[in-house]
């Protein structure tokens, strides 16, 4: 593409990129007003810096067993004048150390398993709105067939045969997705398809892939934010409970979701912590996904404000 | 309105032959499906011998319509487990499942609606704030955790509720047993309570803003302002005007809503010790007893879409504006 159509595009095209960081203050602002998301991207920093600095932060070796201490309570005394500050489980691991290692897990299985099913479910939602006619039918039946199917079901199938993986989870949460933004995508597709800037792009002679990818998808990234930010909490959960009934990622890999499953066995000895804490941590990471979702919702499509 | 029916049913037989579709390439992709089909301990002339009974060694596409009609006769091998047809197994964990499914569904929608109502007529009130505040938690907690809590707290430390186990109801029914049926009926819903809950938090969570956001919006439409310039009570206007059409998109939420259900009775029958089709697929995982696996999966999916058929029928029916 050469640079005079670029430019042509830029001027055609409603806003893009040209007040970035004006937008980016007002993002600030609406943010600062709504209080709560504030606290969600905080707790979402906090998560991220111990997804990728776990293993630097985590005290102990959240896979070394220790029989003589097993299920010591929080504060508890732990190897070599250690502490058990959340306490250790029944195999004498400490659980602090487990729930960092667990960020890791949860963060790149619930932001991969959107890559995936965004990247599958944008393509194809271009593709079905710009192109319409029978590619457009095939694809909209088959994520019918998909929806029509209880996704948890389907992970299920896959998974007992697949056996348990992170790539093979991310894959499965991943394609259980991609429906979802292939109906936004082509809802958009089909009405920016007839606007003029899109109009212009195809007189100046661009081709159909340029058109789609560089003039079509950056006027939708701003649905998509919010759809993958609500999206990011559900893998979440799909994948906590997806580990809960062991068919997430190997046992030597500390998850809280299995760190909730083996929790159970210690409920009756009432053994609270080991339920408790990796329980929070799902709770506040998936709230605050939900929280940002909700407000850059608001933020960006102002007239849904009005019924909330 | 009967071609509407009629689409709808060729939708319906289009979407059952994707699953069994879906579910075939689910046994395909780990390699020859035989393995899945016999225990570890298997012997070479066993697995040559179920290979050949199950058709496995036939061409692709032979496997697969024998496998639709094994599935269109509820053939689906012998649990490895149970060394019985794996259909019988998950028909006879079926009745206990829909109890808890029923109950849940019951929950959630039943509460959503006051819920969601009242937000809306107290918008902006701390009414209002303190619902969503707890719907927006409810969408953030995994039901398998709340379940856990619930032991914690109300069956470990306050004692009210029993922390595992199912007294039947359906299932006497079915038999025939009705006195037996109902006088076990207290008993089954005291079971149920709790993982009933845990199961039909989110969704009276999600359904809950549903209904509150479809309130405000039918709140905001004309009918309403003329019904309540015409003087009607406010009672009158929200339950008569306003709530007949804000219940509407809550219909259409109830099929999925189901299906949604149907997932996290997976997980919270585990948590539970409760008998029913989850606890078996749970079971199942874990020894890799794939033949009832894959009969549960496929028994909750047709559920799952007959159940969707169902609805849209009735929200063609009660809905005028659906003229199809």
């Amino acid at each position: 593409m050469s640079d005079v159509t670029t430019d042509g595009l830029t001027t055609l095209a409603p806003e893009r990129g040209s007040n970035f960081g004006r937008e980016l203050r007002r993002a600030g602002r609406s943010m600062v007003a709504a209080k709560w998301p504030v606290l969600a991207l905080l707790i979402l920093l906090v998560v991220a810096i111990v997804a990728i600095f776990g293993p630097m932060l985590a005290p102990l070796d959240p896979n070394r067993q220790n029989i003589m201490l097993r299920l010591a309570e929080p504060l508890g005394e732990g190897p070599r004048g250690a502490t058990f500050w959340l306490g250790s489980d029944a195999l004498g691991r400490d659980v602090l150390s487990r729930l960092l290692y667990g960020a890791r897990i949860s963060l790149l299985v619930g932001i991969c398993a959107i890559a995936v099913g965004g990247t599958i479910g944008v393509v194809a939602g271009l593709v079905s709105g710009y192109f319409g006619g029978w590619v457009d039918d095939v694809i909209m039946r088959l994520g019918d067939i998909q929806l029509a199917f209880p996704f948890i079901l389907l992970a299920i199938m896959f998974l007992v045969v697949l056996g348990p993986g992170v790539m093979n989870l991310i894959l499965v949460l991943g394609i259980g997705q991609w429906v979802t933004y292939a109906r936004i995508v082509r809802g958009q597709t089909l009405s920016l398809r007839e606007k003029e800037f899109v109009e212009a792009a195809r007189a100046l002679g661009d081709s159909t892939t340029s058109i789609i990818f560089r003039t079509i998808l950056p006027n939708i990234v701003a649905p998509l934010t919010v759809i993958a930010s609500f999206n990011v909490a559900s893998v979440i959960l799909a994948e906590a409970a997806l580990s809960f009934l062991g068919l997430g990622v190997p046992p030597s890999v500390p998850t809280w979701g299995s760190m909730l499953a083996e929790s159970r066995e210690q409920l009756i000895a009432n053994k609270w912590w080991l339920a408790i804490f990796p329980g929070l941590a799902i709770v506040l990471t998936v709230l605050s996904f939900n929280i940002i979702g909700d407000w850059l919702r608001d933020f960006l499509d102002p007239r849904l404000k009005e019924r909330r | 309105m009967w071609t509407f029916i009629a689409r709808r049913l060729l939708q319906s037989v289009i979407v059952i032959f994707g699953v069994t579709l879906i579910s075939f390439v689910a046994l395909q992709i780990g390699g020859d499906p035989t393995y899945l089909f016999v225990s570890e301990r298997a012997t070479e002339e066993e697995i040559a011998m179920v290979r050949e009974a199950l058709g496995f060694d036939k061409p692709l596409h032979i496997q697969y319509l024998t496998y639709v009609a094994n599935v269109a006769q509820g053939e689906f091998g012998n649990s490895l487990s149970y060394r019985q047809p794996a259909m019988e197994i998950v028909l006879g964990a079926l009745p206990a499942t829909i109890e808890l499914t029923i109950f849940a569904l019951t929950f959630a929608i039943g509460m959503a609606i006051p819920f969601g109502v009242f937000a809306a007529l107290y918008r902006g009130t701390p009414v209002d704030g303190g619902i969503m505040t707890m719907a927006m938690f409810g969408q953030s907690v995994p039901n398998f955790w709340l379940g856990i809590m619930m032991i914690l707290f109300f069956g470990l430390y306050l004692r009210w509720f029993p922390i595992s186990g199912h007294v039947p109801f359906l299932m006497p029914l079915l038999q025939g047993e009705v006195a037996q049926a109902f006088s076990n009926l207290p008993q089954t819903l005291y079971y149920l309570i709790m993982p009933g809950i845990a199961v039909g938090f989110y969704s009276l969570s999600r359904n809950a803003r549903l209904v509150r956001s479809s309130m405000l919006e039918v709140l905001g439409q004309d009918y309403v302002r003329t019904a309540r310039s015409k003087g009607l009570t406010e009672r009158s206007v929200v339950v008569h005007h306003a709530l007949r059409n804000a219940w509407l998109p809550v219909v259409t939420m109830v099929g999925l809503e189901f299906g949604f259900l149907l997932g996290g009775v997976v997980v919270i029958e585990t948590v539970f010790s409760y008998p029913g089709i989850g606890r078996l697929v749970f079971n199942s995982i874990n020894q890799r007893d794939i033949p009832v696996v894959q009969a549960a999966v496929i028994v909750l999916s047709l559920i799952f879409i007959a159940l969707n058929l169902l609805v849209d029928l009735v929200y063609a029916k009660i809905d005028p504006r659906v003229k199809l």
